[in-house]
């Protein structure tokens, strides 16, 4: 409850203006005509005026105009009902019940509140306040009211106006331009129309779904979280909170999208050339830790596909601040020859619980207990790796290695990392044979790896070692075997999918390393 | 229908809009030929760059390169061709 009622001005019954504060000591009190208890209190309101008009200013506030009509019939109350059916008054003040009955000073500082109607307070205060301002006793029948009335909620406080209010207020986070949207037009036409959607239909952000998302986080919504390529927009919370309400997410999901979005803004992540690149490249997002749980992410049956709200909404408001803040849209600064579907949205979490090695966060320095995003720059998939009739983890590590030779072309050695995600199957016959991480990335190596000479163009495909710089290599070089990758590190590798059906599935790089993008995890603040 | 207000979602700038410097009538002095690193940018600036050295014998030929072409050309390489140049002719990629 307010200790200072802020300076205000409304219009009372007769059209006139009435400031707050004035020259004198105040009752301020809070009303609203469908209120029984504020109905019972006219009357005591009546002859408090009586009693001490010219001695302090009296302020009888009504939230609804009509109401305030009608109380002003029935009861002609001899002082005129200030209007504040904006709320805006009753929100700053801070009054959830009515009535409210506030007496300040002359600054508007508060010395008493009531609230509801409590008839021993009511009376104390009344009666003190004859004595110190030396006016008759206020003539009510104090016998003849009820003990004790509990009021009502203030319209200020009804969660359709709470929000509104908020954002509106002088306290407000809110800082974005506000954009009005004409009343003839639809508002999900009208978000197409601004370009400000990836295609399909966004929830539009106002100010009332802003200020609840960023209720999912504790970080100030002005702070700078990152600058965002290809424009180089600065990304803050409150940015990230506008495009999260567009993208569907929950308040709770925003800590993971803040975390993805301050990852995907580093010199090592290089947006800028992920989203510039002609080869279509995009964002992929693992979620590992506790926070999985807490939002119900999808890590399981069909965890990379559609149906999850969480998964597919932070994929998607991620991409939003790609495109609205950081400026990136198709045929303009993105320039993905083909695109693909990763371009709406590719996040989704590790199942740890059913992966028998050290989980993708772990792995890259977190610990076990930490809730960590990472994000990685894929240019396809997920690209199925079949196969349901090895039974041996070498037999089973050998096709992945096999099948990822294919990652751009199979002479593409050195050219890219993965993200190889093996499902519950693939993970208990690689077990059957006690396979660690380590073993399986080694046997994709083994198995991918080629004669350096087989690796040059010819007739049959052009890519690969130009002919020209294989006429100066030695025999020895050309005998040499390369793995697919430059190194294992190049192979990520995590759990996911249903308990049933023998398919992993892979992702497949853009450039890597410092001329390209490097995967980058960050510690999600909860 | 009440008005609705939603929040902007972009950076809300406006982009500043540039004007193309004047084409000039002659190329003279300084020429850069900036390769950006993709491949083959090499191949097609070796050939300009013996086109351009036969046609126009006075002009002043120099080549720079990107460390990437997956980012922006470092500032210091920006402000160097700034510097040093009149034209500039840059081997994109694709």
């Amino acid at each position: 409850m307010s200790e200072v009622i802020a300076a205000f001005e409304l219009e009372n019954l007769r059209g006139k203006q009435v400031v707050f504060p004035g020259t004198s000591d105040a009752l301020v009190c809070f009303i609203k005509e469908d209120c029984p208890t504020c109905k019972e209190v006219m009357p005591v309101l009546v002859a408090m005026h009586k009693a001490f008009a010219g001695a302090i200013d009296i302020q009888i506030i009504g939230q609804t105009l009509g109401g305030n009509k009608a109380l002003d019939k029935t009861f002609a109350p001899g002082f005129s009902i200030l209007d504040d059916s904006a709320l805006k008054v009753s929100f700053a003040a801070d009054v959830e019940t009515v009535p409210t009955l506030f007496k300040t000073d002359v600054s508007g500082a508060v010395t008493d509140t009531l609230i509801g109607f409590v008839r021993d307070e009511w009376q104390d205060l009344l009666q003190r306040m004859s004595a110190e301002y030396t006016r008759a006793e206020v003539d009510v029948d104090w016998l003849s009211l009820p003990q004790w009335r509990p009021g009502c909620g203030s319209l200020s406080v009804d969660p359709s106006n709470a929000d509104g209010l908020r954002a509106e207020a002088e306290n407000s986070p809110i800082r974005a331009r506000k954009i009005v949207i004409g009343s003839q037009d639809d508002e999900f036409e009208f978000m197409f129309d601004q370009g400000f959607s990836d295609g399909l239909p966004v929830i539009p952000p106002t100010p009332e779904r802003v200020l609840r998302m960023l209720e999912g986080t504790r970080r100030d919504a002005q702070e700078i979280v990152g600058v965002m390529a290809p424009n180089l927009g600065e990304v803050t919370i409150e940015k990230i909170a506008i495009n999260a309400v567009m993208a569907g997410c929950k308040p709770q999901y925003m800590p993971v999208v803040i975390a993805a979005v301050e990852a995907i803004s580093t010199d090592d992540y290089n947006v800028h050339g992920v989203m510039a690149t002609t080869m279509g490249a995009s964002p992929v997002i693992v979620v590992n830790g506790p926070i999985r749980h807490q939002i119900g992410m999808n890590m399981g049956m069909g965890a990379l596909g559609q149906g999850n709200r969480a998964n597919a909404t932070i994929g998607r408001a991620v991409r939003l601040v790609i495109r609205n803040v950081g400026g990136a849209k198709p045929g303009e600064t993105e320039r993905s020859v083909l695109g693909n579907p990763m371009k709406f949205t590719m996040c989704f979490a590790e199942w740890e619980e059913r992966n028998p090695w050290q989980p993708l966060h772990v792995e890259r320095g977190f610990d076990a207990s930490d809730s960590v995003v990472s994000v990685f720059t894929m240019t396809s998939g997920p690209s199925l790796i079949v196969d349901q009739d090895s039974r041996s983890a070498d037999a089973l590590a050998g096709t992945i290695g096999q099948t990822l030779e294919g990652i751009y072309n199979p002479k593409a050695h050195f050219a890219t990392n993965c993200l190889l995600v093996v499902v519950p199957e693939h993970v208990d016959t690689l077990m059957h044979d006690n396979y660690s991480k380590a073993d399986l990335r080694r046997r994709i190596q083994e198995t991918s790896s080629r004669p350096t000479r087989e690796l040059v163009g010819n007739d049959v495909s052009g890519a690969g070692i130009k002919p020209v710089a294989a006429a100066g290599m030695s025999e020895e070089v050309l005998d040499r075997m390369m793995p697919k990758f430059r190194t294992e590190d190049d192979i990520h590798i995590v759990v996911a999918g249903g308990e049933a059906g023998k398919f992993s599935a892979a992702f497949h790089g853009w450039v890597t390393g410092s001329i390209g993008s490097i995967p980058v995890s960050r510690k999600i603040d909860i | 229908m009440a008005m609705l207000s939603i929040l902007d979602p972009t950076d809300e700038r406006v982009p500043v809009s540039r004007q193309i410097t004047p084409r000039p009538k002659q190329i003279t002095g300084n020429v850069a030929l900036l390769d950006i690193s993709k491949p083959r940018g090499n191949v097609l600036l070796d050939r300009l760059e013996e086109t351009l050295s036969a046609r126009l014998p006075d002009v002043n030929i120099t080549r720079y390169a990107k460390p990437t072409f997956s980012k922006p050309a470092p500032e210091e390489l920006r402000q160097l061709i700034q510097a040093n140049s009149d034209f500039v002719i840059e081997a994109l990629a694709d």
